[in-house]
């Protein structure tokens, strides 16, 4: 498995997701969670209890789900260089025959 | 698959808690275990859990013209075990209840067994028969990963459907709410089901004899070289 098969693969995903943002120029793309939740009110029930704390706008909260991507991409690229790193001083200090 | 907060009348929000600590207890056991016995694998298990933040911090646009978010759970079940995932799980959960309004904490039990427990589990279980059935790794962790991301919505539909039957009962509720979750997210699952074989080929690559170690591949099974001879 060379890196053109992993590029490749990457592309797939990219073009995955950007297939609906194509065809549908309309739609509102609005979270499942929220229609699933929508649904229930609907029935007419009233949630019992509230979050504690809800972030002021949307904006905060993008702010917030960007920093939890951002901690998971920090720890699984320092994971990935790290590794990376240590096979090629290994090489380096024992060349292949 | 995040319940909102409140969104589970009683009794169901205390039932799936009680379900769920069980599991979590015992994978915190299990954690403790093994970042005692094989203390490099401690890595390892930060990069599950930062691949289930990154993850589950996506919302993906879908065919359905709404937005869903994969798990990345079912990778973790794969290289760390179904247990231990759903620790991670939790932490995940707890961020996202406490500084996202994003789920709850009064439905952080139901939240966890269908994220950390029932996809994970399912996960495993299809990784565990890829593996006996020779089949290639990569449609193996596939497999698992898709299969997972796309159970823990089932079970989510499920949950609510217990707790809000339509008047014709549980199936038309299960129906209803599955159809919220199931369509859209089928592209979702097979991206997660794409990175995660990136990942675990890249584990395998530079981990082997790790995750041989944690009985995760068996070493044949993968390039043996030199530099792993020799970590």
């Amino acid at each position: 498995m060379n890196s053109k098969y992993y590029i490749v693969l990457i592309v797939a995903v990219v073009i995955l997701f950007a297939i609906p943002l194509i065809i549908l120029p309309n739609a509102e793309f609005g979270g499942a969670d929220s229609s699933a939740e929508n649904a229930i009110s609907d029935q007419g029930y009233e949630p019992w209890f509230t979050s504690i704390w809800e972030p002021p706008s949307a904006e905060i909260e993008t702010l917030l789900f960007s920093l939890q991507a951002a901690i998971g991409a920090l720890i699984i690229g320092y994971f990935i260089g790290y590794e990376r790193g240590k096979r090629a001083k290994l090489k380096q200090q024992n060349p292949a025959p | 698959m995040h319940i909102m907060e409140g969104f589970l009348p009683h009794p169901w929000w205390e039932i799936w808690f009680a379900i769920a600590i069980p599991f979590v207890a015992f994978g915190i056991y299990k954690l403790t275990k093994i970042a005692k016995q094989i203390p490099e694998a401690k890595p390892l298990l930060a990069l599950m859990g930062a691949f289930i933040f990154v993850l589950s911090s996506l919302k993906l646009p879908s065919v359905t013209g709404s937005t869903s978010h994969p798990t990345g759970t079912g990778l973790a079940a794969v290289i760390v075990g179904p247990w231990i995932t759903s620790v991670l799980s939790v932490i995940v959960l707890i961020f996202q209840a406490l500084l996202l309004a994003h789920g709850g904490l009064t439905t952080l039990g139901a939240n966890v067994f269908s994220m950390g427990i029932a996809g994970p589990f399912l996960a495993y279980g299809i990784w565990k028969v890829a593996k006996r059935t020779n089949l290639p790794s990569s449609v193996g962790i596939f497999l698992a990963a898709f299969l997972g991301d796309l159970f823990t919505y089932v079970i989510t539909s499920a949950q609510l459907a217990l707790a809000f039957p339509t008047a014709a009962g549980f199936m038309d509720a299960f129906i209803k709410f599955g159809g919220i979750f199931a369509i859209t997210q089928i592209p979702l699952a097979i991206g997660e089901g794409i990175l995660a074989v990136i990942m675990f080929d890249f584990l395998a690559k530079y981990k082997g004899q790790l995750l041989a170690a944690m009985k995760v591949i068996k070493l044949p099974t993968i390039n043996r070289n030199q530099e792993e001879k020799t970590q």
